[in-house]
Formats: structure tokens, C-alpha cells, sequence
């Protein structure tokens, strides 16, 4: 432990401080779970695993819906296609060399080093101490410069006004928002809405590192990749079958 | 050397305020178009999820990089001590400032929650570089506001060349961070390019003098006051190195992508494939913010004609902002790879498609009337303006 405080580490500490000052402030805590049953600790790090062998195209659509259900995006009427708010999006994917033709769902990878979280100038964008990475609509100013830096086009913009919104997750025109890996259930120790929507193993949720939970155990026996690895972000979101 | 005589324009004429009611109505018609899209949301502009950033961002990067250029003759005068440009310098200061502030103006106003600026003034994230810029820019208010105190304030000139150069790498940092707002972006081709930074600030010099040159011809003329050809060649030379720099900068930037790769996608999308960003590219950018003004700079015939200059200057500003539209538009529009040797069959990786909207036009064109705007006030309210820059005046500044 005797180590000297490199500059990442610094910026953790300054980020651990910060949170508690805006916490303290008692502004942030209304956007994620009210009650938190499980301490949020850098000891877990929430991750999912997408086996694209097994996930069927109705599964991803399924996913999707339920997404849509639980957040309750998708409703919007002004916006057009591609201003309408996606927090999953179904690729399919075609490898030039075997032809091999995968479909998968792709969503905000939760990347340990976030450059929606590097870039945004307020820190509305952020990642808890267990790799969740959420935007505060509170502090939000809808620049959107975290859109320009993330890899994944995992975000979206509130084009409109919105109404009937889940009570778990205010969203607001004029803020940037993204999957927030359901953290309202995780944190009361439940499963996101995409995961159980699928009633196969193809999608694996859990604390990668716990080394007797079920996605740990299957990502260290199987292949598996991030997307997008060479921009080495390590991603919460792996992918197995691509 | 102490003979210039600065003074203050008379502004009761019908042109000036004419002019004045003319650049309300568009400002105006700028906070209409802003309560509009705030109103109902963005979803009016031509702005999605794959170009989130549009015509506002255009207008917005253009005249925050052309404020910085503008500061030049200011700089050249109290770093470079060359006495030719001292008649010059508090316009360009205040050159500076107005066309700062018109892009702020616009920047601000474009963002989603505008009501929470004062978020974006308190909390701050020193690891972004957007953070980092907004504090440059309000340092480069105060410190070009001290400058020209400096130059006004006869007791306080022996200062002023000590803070031209506080200024003068003031820009030089504000320019390299506006540039690398695109180079933090990790994940996006057109923009994985180091040359982004220093591609701003000569950039900065061309669309600054370009932007300088309009507005100093248009006073002299629209007042009445002598404007000699010493400096007017000086002003046009310059610019048509800076130009010229620019076009070198943009060859060099091609070129390294094209070399690179895994960047050649994006590079054939801008150059050859890219159907209206190619065209901007070649017609609008090269062709007529490069080729024409370059030869309208140096061709004998034209290049003694004052108004080839403004024609040159006002073509250098279009390609400029075609220049900054196929950077950021263009470079949105294409998609990101995010499967490196996959090919995406659905879902993603289209080209974007982006319909400019009018609200964005009069969102940005308000931008540029705001700087205009002020300069025209301050220009009457305080003495900017030498009341001449007659030859033999500059001639002797020059010597002396
Ligand atoms: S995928 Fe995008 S939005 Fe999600 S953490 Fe990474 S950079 Fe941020
Ligand atoms: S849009 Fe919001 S979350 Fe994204 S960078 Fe700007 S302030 Fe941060």
C-alpha cells in the first residue's frame, strides 16, 4: 500500500471529495435510488456479459422494450429518428473474414475510464465507486460534449418535453442521458430490466470482481472482448460469439 | 510617435444608426430563435443524436477563433514592437473582445439548459478541457480589457507593451485549447490528428485579419477618415501569408490522415466521397477561401484594388466557416468504427444526416451581429480610431 499518489488517483480523491460535497448538498441523491440497501464500494465493479451466440434478435428487441418500460424512454412524439433517445440500440455485425453475421445490443459499456466523464465540464457526468457511470440532470447543462467524446454513441439528448416519467429516473429536455445499467435496482440487490427480460444465459449480470459470482467465473473460462479494446477503456460491458 | 490622434466617431449620422437598428433586429431575432428551441426543444433544429453539435457550433468556433486572430495587430505592435501597427492596436483589441463575446453569445445559447450557466460558472471539472476553455475565455476578457486600459490610459502606456505579451500568449492558449476541444475526442477519425491545435491558431490568424480588415475599411469609410495604402498593403500581405498558412496546414492535416491507415475512411469521405461535404470542401473551403482570395491577394492587377481586399476578406471568412463546417458537421456525419475489421450491417454506422434549421442560422447570425453591435458602440463612445491613417501619419509611426 506504500505507494505514491499518481496523478489518477489524485483525480479519484478530488472526485470521492467533490461527491460528498454534492451529496452533502443533498441536489444529487433524487436522481439514483433513493434508499440504497448496498453500500456503493470501488470493491464491486457492476458488469454485464453479452454472449451473441446465444442472444436471439427477438431477445435484443425484448431487452429494448424492457429498457424502454423501466426507464420510460421511447414515448417521444416531436423528435425524429434519429433524435429520439436510444439507450440500447441492436447492431448486427458482420465479420469481413468468416462472414460470420452477429446481432447484439449495445448500450453505455460503463468504461472504467470514461470520456464522457473526462470531458464534461461540470461533472454531471460521473462514475460511482462501483463503475456505474450516470449523468446528474441535476448539474447537466446539455452541452453535450460528452455525445462528441463517447466511443459507443451510447448517448442521448432530450430533444422535447417529456411526461409521465418513472419516478426512479427524472430525465429533462435539454440533458444528455444514457443506459444507467438500472442502478435503481442494483442497488436494492436486483437484477437491470435488460438482463431479466432474457430468458437464456446470453446476457450475464454481476460484480466482475467477485470471484465466485457468475459472470466472473464465465468471463475467466470463455473468450470474450470489449469493444473498441484498443481505446482501453475497459469496458463494464463485454461481449462473448464476436 | 505621439502624434496619433484617436477619437471617437461621431455616430449621429443616418448610416450609423441605421446600422445600429439593423444589428438589433438581428440580435433579436437571435433571442427569438433561442426561446423557440428552448421552449419546445431541440428537436426544431436540425441537430440529433449523431450531430449534436451543428450550425450554432459553426458560428460559434468561428468568430471565438477569429477573436483570438484579430488580437494580432495589437500583438505585433507590443511584442513584436513594429510601430507601423500602433494606430491599429485598440481596434484590435476591441475587435477582439466584440467577436469573443458574439460566440460565447452564441455558445451559450445553444445549450440545452441555458438557465444553468451558472452550473457551468461554479462547478467545475479541471480535467475537462471545455472547463478549462471557459475559464480561458473569461481571462481573455480581463486580460485584453487591462490591454487596452493600458493603451488608453496615457500614464499606464509603459505597461502596455508587458501586457501585449500576457495577452498575446493568452490567445495562443485560448486557440490551443478551443483547437484541442476537438483533439480530447478520442474516438473520432476526423479529429485524431495533433495538428488540430496549431491548424487553429494560424486558422485564427487568417479569419482575425480577414475580420479585422472588413471592419477597419468599412469605419474609415463609412466616417470619412483617410485610410493610406502604406498600411492597407502592409494588412493585405499579411493576410495573404496567413492564408496561405492556412492552405499548408489543411494539405499537411490531409496528407497525415491519409498516411494513417485507419483514418483513410474519414479522409476519402472528405476528399473524394463525401457528396456535400466534398463539395464544400473543394468549392467552398479551397477553392473559395483559399485559391481566389490568395490570387486576389498577389495578382497585379487586383492587388492594388482596395476593393479586391474586401472581396479576398469577405471570401477568406465563408471559407472559414465552410472550413469549420466540414470539420465539425463533416466530421460527425461519419460514423465511428466501432468494430475494426467488421463490417456494421444495421444499427449503426450510416452517415449522419443533418438539416441545418433557421433557428441555428439566426442563432449564429446574432452571434456576429452582437460584435458588430458593440463595435460599432464602443467605436463612438470611446476613442478607438486614429482620425487618420493617412500615409505620411503611418509612415512616420513607422519610423519613429
Ligand atoms: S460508453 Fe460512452 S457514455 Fe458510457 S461510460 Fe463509456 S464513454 Fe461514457
Ligand atoms: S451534456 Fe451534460 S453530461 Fe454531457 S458533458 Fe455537457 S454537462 Fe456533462
Amino acid at each position: 500500500m506504500n505507494k505514491t499518489l499518481n496523478r489518477r488517483d489524485f483525480i479519484k480523491i478530488m472526485n470521492a471529495t467533490t461527491g460528498v460535497a454534492i451529496v452533502a448538498s443533498g441536489i444529487t441523491l433524487t436522481t439514483f435510488a433513493s434508499v440504497s440497501e448496498i453500500p456503493v464500494t470501488n470493491k464491486k465493479r457492476w458488469g454485464l456479459l453479452i454472449n451473441t451466440n446465444k442472444l436471439t434478435e427477438t431477445d435484443i428487441d425484448g431487452m429494448i422494450n424492457a429498457c424502454k418500460q423501466e426507464q420510460g424512454w421511447g414515448t417521444e412524439i416531436h423528435s425524429t429518428a434519429s433524435q429520439k433517445p436510444a439507450w440500447i440500440k441492436k447492431l448486427k455485425v458482420k465479420d469481413k473474414a468468416t462472414n460470420k453475421v452477429s446481432s447484439l445490443a449495445l448500450m453505455c459499456q460503463h468504461c472504467e475510464e470514461p470520456p464522457c466523464v473526462d470531458v464534461c465540464p461540470t461533472n454531471a457526468s460521473m462514475k460511482r465507486e462501483d463503475g456505474i457511470v450516470l449523468v446528474d440532470k441535476h448539474l447537466c447543462i446539455g452541452c453535450r460534449y460528452c455525445m462528441m467524446a463517447c466511443p459507443y454513441d451510447a448517448r442521448s439528448f432530450v430533444h422535447e418535453t417529456l411526461n409521465n416519467q418513472k419516478e426512479h429516473m427524472p430525465r429533462g429536455k435539454g440533458t444528455v442521458e444514457a443506459c444507467t445499467m438500472c442502478v435503481h435496482k442494483v442497488d436494492k440487490d436486483e437484477t437491470p430490466a435488460c438482463v431479466e427480460s432474457v430468458n437464456s444465459e446470453a446476457v450475464i449480470f454481476g460484480n466482475l470482481y467477485d470471484e465466485s459470482s457468475q459472470i466472473n467465473r464465465t468471463l475467466r473460462v470463455i473468450q470474450s472482448s470489449q469493444i473498441r479494446a484498443d481505446l482501453n477503456l475497459n469496458t463494464g460491458v463485454r461481449y462473448s460469439g464476436i | 510617435m505621439s502624434n496619433i490622434r484617436f477619437e471617437q466617431i461621431e455616430g449621429k449620422s443616418l448610416g450609423f444608426y441605421t446600422l445600429i437598428i439593423g444589428l438589433g433586429i438581428l440580435i433579436l431575432a437571435a433571442l427569438g430563435s433561442v426561446y423557440y428551441v428552448e421552449h419546445y426543444g431541440h428537436f426544431v433544429t436540425g441537430m440529433n443524436n449523431r450531430i449534436v453539435w451543428g450550425m450554432p457550433h459553426v458560428f460559434a468556433l468561428f468568430l471565438i477563433v477569429a477573436a483570438s486572430g484579430a488580437l494580432n495587430l495589437a500583438s505585433i505592435y507590443s511584442v513584436f514592437n513594429k510601430k507601423l501597427y500602433k494606430p491599429l492596436s485598440r481596434l484590435s483589441g476591441l475587435v477582439a473582445l466584440s467577436l469573443l463575446a458574439g460566440g460565447l453569445m452564441v455558445l451559450v445559447l445553444d445549450l440545452g439548459r441555458i438557465d444553468r450557466l451558472i452550473v457551468a460558472m461554479t462547478e467545475y471539472n479541471f480535467k475537462s478541457i471545455f472547463a478549462w476553455n471557459i475559464i480561458l475565455y473569461n481571462g481573455f476578457f480581463v486580460v485584453v480589457a487591462i490591454y487596452l486600459w493600458m493603451m488608453f490610459e496615457r500614464r499606464m502606456n509603459k505597461f502596455s507593451h508587458k501586457v501585449g505579451l500576457v495577452a498575446f500568449s493568452w490567445r495562443l492558449i485560448l486557440t490551443t485549447g478551443t483547437g484541442s476541444i476537438f483533439g480530447f475526442l478520442v474516438a473520432r477519425q476526423a479529429y485524431d490528428a495533433v495538428i488540430m491545435a496549431p491548424m487553429f491558431v494560424i486558422m485564427s490568424f487568417s479569419f482575425g485579419l480577414a475580420s479585422f480588415i472588413l471592419i477597419l475599411m468599412a469605419s474609415y469609410k463609412w466616417t470619412n477618415r483617410p485610410l493610406g495604402d502604406i498600411i492597407v498593403n502592409r494588412l493585405r500581405n499579411l493576410l495573404g501569408v496567413f492564408v496561405a498558412a492556412v492552405m499548408y496546414f489543411v494539405a499537411v492535416y490531409h496528407l497525415g490522415n491519409l498516411y494513417l491507415a485507419e483514418n483513410t475512411g474519414i479522409e476519402n469521405f472528405i476528399l473524394f466521397d463525401g457528396g456535400i461535404y466534398t463539395k464544400l470542401f473543394w468549392y467552398g473551403q479551397i477553392i473559395l477561401g483559399g485559391i481566389v482570395p490568395i490570387g486576389l491577394i498577389y495578382h497585379p492587377i487586383t492587388k492594388g484594388d482596395r476593393s479586391m481586399l474586401g472581396l479576398s476578406s469577405v471570401l477568406i471568412i465563408i471559407g472559414g466557416f465552410v472550413q469549420l463546417y466540414v470539420i465539425i458537421i463533416g466530421g460527425q456525419a461519419y460514423p465511428m468504427e466501432l468494430f475494426p475489421g467488421k463490417e456494421v450491417l444495421e444499427g449503426y454506422g450510416d452517415i449522419a444526416q443533418y438539416l441545418v434549421s433557421l433557428p441555428e442560422i439566426f442563432l449564429g447570425i446574432g452571434g456576429i451581429a452582437l460584435a458588430m453591435i458593440i463595435v460599432t458602440f464602443l467605436v463612438k463612445f470611446l476613442a478607438f480610431l486614429p482620425e487618420s491613417l493617412e500615409d505620411d501619419l503611418a509612415d512616420s509611426y513607422h519610423k519613429g
